[in-house]
This record gives C-alpha cells, sequence and structure tokens, in this order.
C-alpha cells in the first residue's frame, strides 16, 4: 500500500496546483537554459554559416564579431592567391533598421559576394540571390515572405528567400545582400547629409570596405600555416574557424553565460527551497498521522518514504508540466530557446537531488514526532 | 471479581516514571504494581496529570520507565535487550490503539486503514483486504468499507479504529478514552463489544476513561492519584 500516492490522490486538488506552482518555476529555469543555448547556437550559427577555414580581418581587431574590422575591398583576391586557398569571399556585417508593415524591424545585414563564399548554405523557401541588386534572403523570423518587399537605405529590396535559424548574438534576425549593396547600406549618406558633404568638398560616399575576407582551404593544408602568412602582412590579422568561434563565446557570450548561469543557479535554490517548504508543511499538517503510523507500529522506512516519494513526485511533475509548457510556449520568445534532451535530463537529476535534499527537513520532523502525540493528554 | 489462574498479560512491578532532575523533577508514577489477565478490561481513572496517560504510553511500549519491570504477554521489556525498533514490532504485533478521536488516517479508506496494520505485519495485499473486510463486517460497518473516515459517523469511525486495533489479533488494547466522543448509548455498544472481542481473542483491554456512565462495564477500576494506583477497593498498589 503506497501511503504518498494515497495522500496525493486524497488532497490531488492541492497536490496539482502545488504542482503547477513549480512548473511554472521549471518553465523558467528551463527558459532560461533554452535562452542560453539559443544564444550559443545563434552566435555560432552566423561564424559557421560561411564554412570558412580562415577568417582575414584588420590588424589588431578580433575580426567582425568582437569588434569593427575594416580592410581594403580588394584583400579577397590577394588571400584568393595565397597557396592553399580553395575560395574565398568578401563579407561585411552591420544591423541596421527598417520600417516593415508598421513596425521597425531590427536586421542583422550580411554582404557577400555572390559566387563567393559567405552566403546562405540551406535556402528554406524562394531561392538564393539572382540580381546584383535590390534582392535579400531573411531568416525567417523577420516575418516577411518571398514576395515582400522593404525598404533599406533609399532602396526598395524584394524578399526572394528564406533562411531558419540565422541571427546574430543579440538575437536580430539575418538578411542577406549583394556585398554591393551592403556596402551602399553602409556608406550611403541621407540627402541631406551627402548635400552638406559635397558642399565640404569631401566625397558624399566613404571608400567601399569589407569586415573580412573568409576562405576555405585545400584539403591537407593547415589553416595555421595560411594564417601565419597573412599575419606577415601587416595591415592584417588572421584567424582560424576554431579561433574566431572561441573569440565569440568569450568576449560575446560569456558574460550573458555567467548572467544566466547565476540567474539559473539562484532559480534552482529558489526551487529547492520552495520544494523544502512546500514539504516541510505537507509533513507539519500530517503530524498526528505520522504519529498514529508510529503508534500503531509502522517503521521509519514507511514514513520516510511517504515523505520523499511525496517530495519527489512533486518534483518530476512539476518538471513534466514545466518541460509541456516551455516546449507550448517557446516559439513565442523573442529569442530562440533551444532546449536540447540533454537539458531537461540534466535537470530531471538536479531536482530529483533537491527534492532528496529538500524532503529531509520534513524527513528531521517526522521521526522527531513522538508516537505518544498520538494518544494526546 | 478476576479469576487470577487466567494468564497474567500484562504485570508491572515497581514502575515509576519522574520527568526532570532535582527542583524540577516531577514524578509521573510512583511504585506502581499492577497485573492484568487474559480477557480482563480494566479502567484508570483519575484526575488529568494523575500519570494515566504516562502508565498507558509505558504499556504501550513508547516511553521507558525511569524504574521498575513491565511483561507484556511474558516478555520483559525495556531491559538493555530492547531497541526501539524491537518495541516498535512489539507494538505492531501484541498492542492495539484504541483512541479518544478515532485517528483513523484521512487519505485511507475504513478498510485500507485496517488493512495496513496487517501489511505493515507482513500479510499480503488480499489478505490483509480480506480480514480487513472481515473485521469489519463483525463490527457491523462492512458495508462502509469503501468509505473515507470524514464520510463515516462517529460511531462507524470509532468501530473501524476497534477493528484496526484489533486487527492483528494483539494481546493488550490500550484505549484512551474511547467513547468520549460517543452518545451514552454508542458508548455502551462499543464498551460491550470491546468486552466480548477480548473475550474471544483472549486479549485484556485498558482503558482511560472519564466517562461514568459506561464504568459499570469493567471488570476493575483503578484510580490513579499522584503516579499512585489505587484499585475499586482503595488499597495502594
Amino acid at each position: 500500500m503506497n501511503l504518498a500516492w494515497r495522500d496525493v490522490r486524497h488532497n490531488l486538488f492541492r497536490f496539482i496546483l502545488t504542482c503547477l506552482g513549480l512548473g511554472l518555476l521549471m518553465t523558467v529555469v528551463l527558459a532560461m537554459m533554452g535562452i542560453y543555448n539559443g544564444l550559443v547556437a545563434d552566435a555560432l550559427n552566423i561564424v559557421k554559416a560561411p564554412q570558412a577555414d580562415i577568417w582575414v580581418v584588420e590588424a589588431g581587431t578580433q575580426g567582425p564579431f568582437a569588434e569593427a574590422s575594416k580592410i581594403p575591398n580588394d584583400t579577397r583576391d590577394a588571400v584568393a592567391r595565397l597557396h592553399g586557398v580553395a575560395e574565398a569571399g568578401s563579407i561585411t556585417y552591420q544591423t541596421i533598421e527598417a520600417p516593415f508593415k508598421g513596425a521597425t524591424l531590427r536586421l542583422y545585414a550580411i554582404g557577400y559576394e555572390r559566387g563567393h563564399l559567405g552566403g546562405p548554405q540551406t535556402i528554406a523557401a524562394g531561392r538564393g540571390l539572382e540580381a546584383s541588386h535590390f534582392e535579400l534572403v531573411a531568416d525567417t523570423k523577420t516575418g516577411m515572405v518571398p514576395g515582400d518587399t522593404i525598404l533599406l537605405g533609399r532602396n526598395r529590396f524584394q524578399v526572394v528567400g528564406l533562411v531558419k535559424d540565422t541571427m546574430n548574438s543579440g538575437g536580430d534576425p539575418a538578411i542577406f545582400v549583394t556585398l554591393a549593396d551592403a556596402q551602399v547600406l553602409q556608406t550611403q549618406l541621407a540627402p541631406s547629409a551627402a548635400r552638406v558633404q559635397v558642399a565640404r568638398g569631401a566625397s558624399a560616399t566613404a571608400a567601399a570596405t569589407v569586415a573580412a575576407v573568409i576562405a576555405r582551404l585545400d584539403p591537407n593544408i593547415d589553416a595555421q600555416d595560411v594564417v601565419q602568412t597573412v599575419r606577415q602582412w601587416k595591415h592584417l590579422a588572421a584567424l582560424t574557424q576554431a579561433e574566431q568561434e572561441e573569440i565569440l563565446i568569450k568576449s560575446v557570450v560569456d558574460k550573458a553565460r555567467k548572467q544566466i548561469g547565476l540567474f539559473l543557479g539562484i532559480l534552482l535554490t529558489v526551487s529547492a527551497v520552495v520544494i523544502a517548504l512546500i514539504i516541510y508543511t505537507m509533513t507539519m499538517e500530517k503530524l498526528k498521522q505520522i504519529a498514529t503510523l508510529k503508534l500503531i507500529g509502522a517503521p521509519d522506512r514507511t514514513i520516510i518514504g511517504l515523505i520523499v516519494q511525496q517530495s519527489v513526485a512533486l518534483g518530476v511533475v512539476g518538471l513534466g508540466l514545466g518541460l509541456m509548457l516551455i516546449l507550448t510556449v517557446k516559439d513565442y520568445f523573442p529569442r530562440r530557446v533551444l532546449l536540447e534532451p540533454v537539458n531537461a535530463l540534466a535537470l530531471t537529476g538536479i531536482i530529483l537531488v533537491v527534492c532528496i535534499l529538500a524532503s529531509g527537513l520534513g524527513v528531521r520532523a517526522a521521526l522527531k514526532v513522538d508516537p505518544a502525540t498520538a494518544l494526546g493528554g | 471479581m478476576q479469576d487470577d489462574s487466567r494468564r497474567v498479560i500484562v504485570d508491572i512491578k515497581g514502575v515509576a516514571k519522574h520527568y526532570g532532575e532535582g527542583e524540577t523533577r516531577v514524578d509521573a508514577l510512583r511504585n506502581l504494581d499492577l497485573t492484568v489477565h487474559a480477557g480482563e478490561v480494566v479502567a484508570l481513572l483519575g484526575p488529568s496529570g494523575s500519570g494515566k496517560t504516562t502508565l498507558l504510553n509505558i504499556i504501550g511500549c513508547i516511553i521507558d520507565p525511569s524504574q521498575g519491570q513491565v511483561s507484556l504477554d511474558g516478555e520483559l521489556v525495556y531491559d538493555n535487550r530492547w531497541l526501539r525498533g524491537d518495541l516498535r514490532r512489539l507494538r505492531l504485533d501484541k498492542i492495539g490503539f484504541i483512541f479518544q478521536a478515532h485517528n483513523l488516517l484521512p487519505f485511507l479508506n475504513a478498510a485500507d486503514n485496517v488493512a495496513l496494520v496487517l501489511q505493515l505485519a507482513g500479510k499480503s495485499r488480499a489478505q490483509a483486504q480480506a480480514r480487513a473486510q472481515e473485521l469489519l463486517d463483525y463490527l457491523e460497518v462492512g458495508h462502509r468499507a469503501r468509505a473515507m473516515p470524514a464520510l463515516l459517523s462517529g460511531g462507524e469511525a470509532q468501530r473501524v479504529a476497534i477493528a484496526r486495533a484489533l486487527a492483528n489479533s494483539p494481546r493488550i488494547i490500550l484505549a484512551d478514552e474511547p467513547t468520549a466522543a460517543l452518545d451514552s448509548k454508542r458508548a455502551g455498544i462499543v464498551m460491550d463489544l470491546m468486552r466480548k472481542l477480548a473475550a474471544e481473542q483472549d486479549a485484556c483491554i485498558i482503558a482511560v476513561t472519564h466517562d461514568e456512565k459506561i464504568l459499570d462495564r469493567f471488570d476493575r477500576l483503578f484510580h490513579l492519584r499522584d503516579g499512585r494506583l489505587e484499585d475499586d477497593t482503595g488499597d495502594a498498589r
């Protein structure tokens, strides 16, 4: 006879309500885990998307994801001629805001040369860029669909294709445009500002630059050898793909990771305290019953089982509800919530340990109950 | 009148219990002797604080005496051989408790409240359920076997509590104000039932009571005053 289950069944409404409260807490814990995973995955997606082996950037900088990097337009030709480089492409990154259907979209614009490295790897809908100008491929999170048009700078672009899960570490969805269009977006001034520049005798447009040149190497070529060669050019720096990913994680994602990690720790502590308080309160309400159980000869393990099983059931059902809830609402979060099975497994392990530890307080109270309490007097 | 040839179930000799030491010392029981035989139904009477519950707790293996000997069904308890787990087992096997407020577990139905004691003693679920139903039928509450305690009347709940106390066929039944929550008619019925069961199971019943309307149902009355026991003849024990 499972006393824990019988007691739960007797107070089913209260148990479900308690589980629901705990489930909401678990939803927040899982959301934090998912947001962190999404943050890292989004950041790495952008770096991994071009499938490059090396990144050539401005000397003294750590690349376009950590800080501003500007290198001359023709660097791509020089890199492409290096021994061991199979192909190279120029690429630019910039964040822009543009009006779309009455709202302002914040977009991460990636400029690349058609026919070279840097473009989207997989088109989810529509097609890739075919025209030299005024076409774009957008991430589905922008809300745009093929055929839509959007004003970027002074020009109206048409959406021709869609990609999935391509955004920067800030969560801004990406759009791919041609390098030429991206450079215009970077340098083009508003008409009045351009007139002022011309009146001052300066050029209305700045010299075209790119953020980086990416290169894919021939098989059996050591990326470090090519990187060392590029570093001999004093105005350029070079990073391997692994170095670029590490910089991104350390400089861009690390603080967010620590912040979320700390928040996660606090949430788990709060969950542990909540579970401990619930179990303690449930035990205190049952002291007379526990005393009766002791008096009629129930062994300690029956009483410990009653408390620990209820605590674990509370945690597991709460976690299950939390998991269902987060899986239902995760797509409504403004940032990607990426939950891996390992997260659910890890949290299950943590919650089980927390529940067992939290029930310790209730078990201690129960074991201290004097069976004579049942007799009164 | 008692028949001293019957088997002795509870034998207490020179038992004392005190709490605290020095100026704070309180003597709850003083040099107390009590012998109860199989089939006997005895009452412990006395004002509040006279030591009735302390004596019940000592016989029930809940607290140990400060001095003296306690034998239950021929076994000398409270010497150094007895561990807490052994006393728990002794309670389970040989002692049944009936409480003032029935103390049924609210999350188990009537049959399960009775069956729990049997399962704790090692009976299978099927055996426990069958015996529980048999006892409830005997106590004329079999039709309420699936009812939760909150839905039972006071008399029904107390009969289920009696069934639970008798489930393991204990040799000693300790009752704490067993009829306090019942009207005089039901109190009489419950007492008659307890007497009948004690006789059938060759068990003894020791009840703490203030209920004067049921005193005629006891074989012997013991009065506790300031930790000392006097039988109904007024002799100190």
